[in-house]
């Protein structure tokens, strides 16, 4: 039982984070179609501009979160400006070449300002962990789990109580109606994309303190919280928040329970049966209606 | 009549030209320059190897040209970057003798990318002195192929002894899914029973992982008296942390692989109190003034930080030692690489800073068991234990 | 008469072209490898020959039927392993070994195709990563049979009869033959009325099936025949370096494939070869910059998909074609 409820831990702290980095996917793939290879880099970055701005400029925390995420964002603007808008052609595949190459320039370019060390933090609050009918609890999980979900939540409420936020619905919906209704396409795909790499900032933000940060870190997360956005249903919100905790809590207990050499399979396991029994993920995202 | 004049200035003028040149470059051009291959992981996920070995072996180059080289050969080092990779490995290396037409070559960083590119040399034997761990690159024993640093076979044995004396019986494993925790591992099994050691259970994670309570937790379920983690950074250090977090009150014992500063400064207040083999260069500063190895070690970090105004890694000592090593088995060759080979196999009681090598027809690697130490780390620093 | 002579003139005039095409490669071929004797760059050519026949495979999945693979590394590292565990733990010859590599690499292909290719889009690319990254995990566990992450050793050379391919001109002219092997079963496969089946599908899935192609069979089978010529490739690597580790068919593996493709161009044979030599050759030129490789890496990937996203072969015929235009106008 202990070890079961430790096992629940690590996989919703581990959920958490795939989660957050699983909506970053879902929501630029809602609203362009894109799936961007280079999340995963952007999950670095904000890891690194925290240790930076936290552990080495000794900024207040609240300050140093901010900044991280405007640093982040505004690298993501420009990605978008230079990397994405300027496609002759934007073909699905040429657009997954561009962002596989900004995740190898961006890589090469975190190597070059933060060298090839690992760095690590310390957790936001010094507590001592929870202790919980034996299982323990790290002070740190809670604030992952706490930000990952006011973050979703704050989105929930952006897309569907402000003007904007339906703006930028209408136009995942259908991007030449809701351009003739007058709303500025372009200017919301920008937004949907500032959007969605502040959410792999703030990905990076919370997990810094309890991994260690360094500029290759980002690939694999990367790609799991792509298996947790598939998972849930790619596009969906909510899907995105389930499919994260469902692949951290089945990875805690294939490793409690199976073996943990086979830790990474599951989440791609999962990924190959999802998408042959139900493409379209646990909450079924339609075309019409997406959140 | 002018003209066979001035063909006769020109002449001798040449001939001038020509004496002059001989007579100045006599010292440095009579004799060809040795070229020295380097293959190191220089980017990549080993670059914490590659860098610090690149810049020993040049740092090394500089010092036996400085003194003039070795019986007048001055030495030139051309050095490349495998990233890590085997198949870049496999091209450096064949560029390194069938383009750069080098003597010797020194590295790679890392044990996959050894054996990748142990067929090319011994295909067109060159002499190849590995800086990685594992212990297949020497054994069998392969007649072109040397290496310097510590085999693992050693490391588990520091680690297994240290044990026994504390009086542990049972250990949980918990190594990273690359070579060097598989090859861990695979010492920590067939050891085991030497030692009188029962692993109670084997566990492994993913070097990015961002969380190993689930395989602690996993271990802490089958009760050992001790755990053992294999890795290099920066997993294990998450390790720490997460034995740290479960308030699992059993030591933790590290592998060679962490054992740079960088560990204490990843693992923080977690790193308090874990046990480690390492080389002696961590703890050089320690040692008795009477250990071998001191004057050997004290030189290499003086010579190192004033150089490149950084600290040392053990890592760095293996082409340290390598180049050293090499350019003693040079002498009186004329760059024939039999006879290098042969040197190499007849070198005894080499002191470096990664050990005693003593090389023999059987023996490839040349380190004793006193090639390593076990330490402590106590208040953020290291403590050597007897 | 009139009629039929342009018609037999077309189709005669076709095939000749292509022949002598193959003639002239065949020619480029054995004059390199007679007048390049330093077998480092016997190597180098010899990387581009194995990575060709990869980026050929994908090209013919990816170009010609429009099916984006993400894993194609693994097709790749199943024909490496097939051949290193047949001809190292049973003994077996690397000549049968290689029928076997084959078959093997089209079974999992058969098998993972019927789910896998009723996907489409970024959901098919993304069955094939994971399919990718599954296979790789098995390399890296499955230590027994793979040696695991420490990679496989002592993989033997290749010999046939009295010619051994330990040399590296013969192993170049061993794996440069495989490659224009590769190219005619892929012209004339394109060229067929399965080609044109394969472009239909390409263009519009469902009209396809409308004039009653049946899409389904033909993925599969485009999907299988690309899996046999990638573990071609991985039989030719394996048996080259000797050496095979899991790290060698990642998912940074699969990306190179596709990239190649993308940047010879896509539904090109002769790109493939185009994109293949400059992704073999990028980095070697790159380590200049050393520190700098990645971000100069990343930056030409990104530049010629943003310039030129039909690859550079149609992208540079394209722009010629222009300017010729413009010259005339």
């Amino acid at each position: 039982m202990q070890e079961i409820l430790q096992y629940i831990f690590s996989g919703i702290t581990n959920g958490a984070i795939y989660a957050i980095i699983a909506v970053g996917f879902s929501l630029l793939y809602n609203s362009t179609e894109i799936i961007n290879f280079a999340h995963g880099e952007f999950v670095m970055i904000g890891a690194l501009s925290l240790v930076t701005l936290w552990g080495s400029f000794h900024l207040p925390l609240p300050l140093a979160f901010v900044l991280t995420i405007v640093v982040v964002s505004g690298t993501g603007l420009l990605f978008e400006r230079f990397a994405i808008r300027t496609v002759k052609k934007p073909d699905h595949i040429v657009l997954v070449i561009i962002t596989v190459g900004a995740s190898i320039f961006l890589r090469g370019i975190a190597m070059l300002i933060w060298g090839k060390d690992a760095y690590s933090i310390p957790p936001f609050s010094s507590n001592p962990p929870i202790d919980i009918a034996g299982a323990r609890l790290l002070i740190q999980s809670i604030w992952i789990i706490v930000i990952s979900l006011l973050s979703v939540v704050a989105l929930y409420f952006f897309y569907n109580k402000t003007l904007t936020g339906k703006a930028i619905r209408a136009c995942a919906i259908n991007k030449k109606a809701a351009w003739l209704t007058g709303i500025p396409s372009g200017k919301m795909v920008m937004l949907s994309f500032v959007l969605s790499i502040g959410m792999g900032a703030v990905a990076g933000l919370i997990i810094a303190p309890i991994t260690m940060c360094s500029y290759d870190m980002g690939t694999m997360l990367g790609l799991k919280g792509f298996c947790a956005a598939m998972l849930g249903g790619l596009g969906s919100l909510w899907g995105a928040l389930i499919g994260g905790f469902i692949l951290g809590i089945l990875e805690a207990m294939g490793v409690g329970f199976v073996s943990s050499s086979l830790k990474d399979a599951i989440a791609f396991v999962l990924l190959l049966l999802i998408l042959f029994i139900r493409p379209g993920g646990i909450i079924q995202s339609k075309d019409v209606q997406r959140f | 009549m002018l003209k066979t004049k001035s063909f006769k200035k020109v002449i001798l003028l040449i001939a001038i030209i020509v004496t002059g040149c001989f007579i100045v470059s006599l010292p440095a051009m009579a004799r060809e320059v040795y070229k020295i291959g380097g293959i190191f992981a220089v980017t990549g996920r080993a670059s914490f190897l590659g860098d610090p070995e690149k810049k020993s072996m040049e740092m090394v180059i500089k010092t036996i040209n400085d003194k003039g080289g070795i019986d007048g050969h001055l030495l030139k080092g051309i050095i490349y970057d495998t990233e890590g990779d085997p198949t870049k490995a496999a091209m450096a290396v064949s560029k390194l003798i069938n383009k750069d037409k080098v003597i010797a070559i020194i590295g790679p960083s890392l044990t996959p990318t050894s054996l990748a590119v142990i067929p090319f040399v011994e295909k067109a034997k060159v002499p190849l002195i590995s800086c990685a761990a594992g212990v297949a690159i020497t054994q069998p024993v392969k007649p072109w192929v040397f290496k310097t640093a510590q085999s693992d076979v050693l490391a588990v044995a520091a680690v297994y002894r240290h044990m026994k004396k504390q009086g542990i019986k049972k250990i949980g494993i918990i190594t990273v899914s690359n070579a060097f925790g598989e090859s861990g591992k695979q010492q920590l099994q067939k050891q085991a029973a030497e030692y009188g050691i029962k692993i109670v259970r084997t566990e492994s994670f993913g070097n990015k992982d961002t969380d190993m309570t689930a395989q602690l937790t996993k271990i802490r379920k089958a009760a050992p008296d001790a755990i053992v983690c294999w890795g290099t950074n920066p997993g294990p250090a998450v390790v720490a942390k997460n034995v740290d977090q479960l308030g699992l009150n059993i030591p933790l014992y590290q592998s060679h692989g962490v054992a740079s500063p960088k560990f204490i400064k990843l693992a923080g207040r977690s790193a308090e109190g874990i046990y480690l083999p390492t080389g002696k260069l961590l703890v050089a500063r320690l040692l008795p003034e009477k250990d071998i190895q001191k004057k050997a070690l004290m030189n290499y970090i003086n010579n190192f930080e004033t150089k490149y105004n950084s600290s040392v890694s053990g890592f760095g000592g293996y082409a340290y030692d390598a180049m050293n090593i090499l350019a003693k088995a040079l002498k009186g060759t004329n760059g024939n690489k039999e006879k290098i080979r042969k040197a190499l196999e007849g070198l005894k009681g080499h002191v470096g800073v990664t050990g005693v090598f003593n090389f023999t027809k059987e023996e490839h690697n040349g380190l004793g068991a006193d090639a390593f130490v076990m330490v402590r780390i106590h208040n953020g620093t290291w403590e050597l234990l007897k | 008469m009139k009629p039929i002579k342009p018609i037999k003139k077309t189709v005669a005039g076709r095939f000749p072209r292509d022949k002598i095409y193959y003639i002239f490669f065949s020619l480029a071929v054995i004059l390199t490898g007679l007048f390049v004797s330093n077998s480092y760059y016997l190597q180098v050519l010899t990387f581009i020959g194995i990575n060709s026949i990869l980026a050929l495979s994908l090209n013919m999945l990816m170009g010609y039927a429009g099916q984006v693979s993400l894993g194609h590394a693994a097709f790749y590292g199943i024909g490496a392993y097939t051949t290193a565990i047949l001809t190292v733990h049973y003994n077996l010859s690397p000549w049968l070994a290689l029928p076997c590599a084959i078959f093997i690499a089209i079974f999992v292909a058969f098998l993972v195709g019927i789910p896998t290719l009723k996907l489409t889009g970024f959901y098919l690319g993304m069955g094939t990563l994971g399919f990718g990254m599954i296979v790789n995990i098995i390399f890296r566990e499955w230590t027994d049979l793979t040696g695991g992450a420490s990679g496989f050793v002592g993989i033997p050379s290749l010999e046939l009869g009295p010619v051994s391919f330990y040399s590296m001109r013969n192993y170049f002219y061993l794996v440069w033959a495989a490659l224009l092997l590769s190219i005619i079963v892929c012209k004339r496969l394109v060229n067929s009325r399965i080609g044109r089946a394969l472009r239909s599908i390409h263009d519009s899935a469902h009209a396809a099936e409308a004039v009653g192609i049946n899409t389904r069979n033909l993925k599969i089978q485009v999907f299988v025949l690309s899996a046999a010529f990638a573990a071609l490739a991985g039989f030719l690597y394996a048996h080259l370096v000797s050496f095979i580790s899991p790290g060698s068919f990642d998912f940074m593996m699969s990306v190179r494939i596709v990239t190649m493709v993308v940047i010879g161009g896509m539904a090109s044979i002769w790109g493939s070869l185009l994109g293949a030599s400059l992704l073999t050759l990028l980095p070697e030129w790159l380590h200049a910059f050393s520190d700098f490789e990645m971000v100069v890496y990343g930056l030409i990937l990104m530049l010629i998909m943003i310039v030129l996203p039909q690859g550079l072969t149609k992208g540079l015929i394209d722009i010629y074609e222009r300017s010729k235009k413009k010259d005339n106008s």
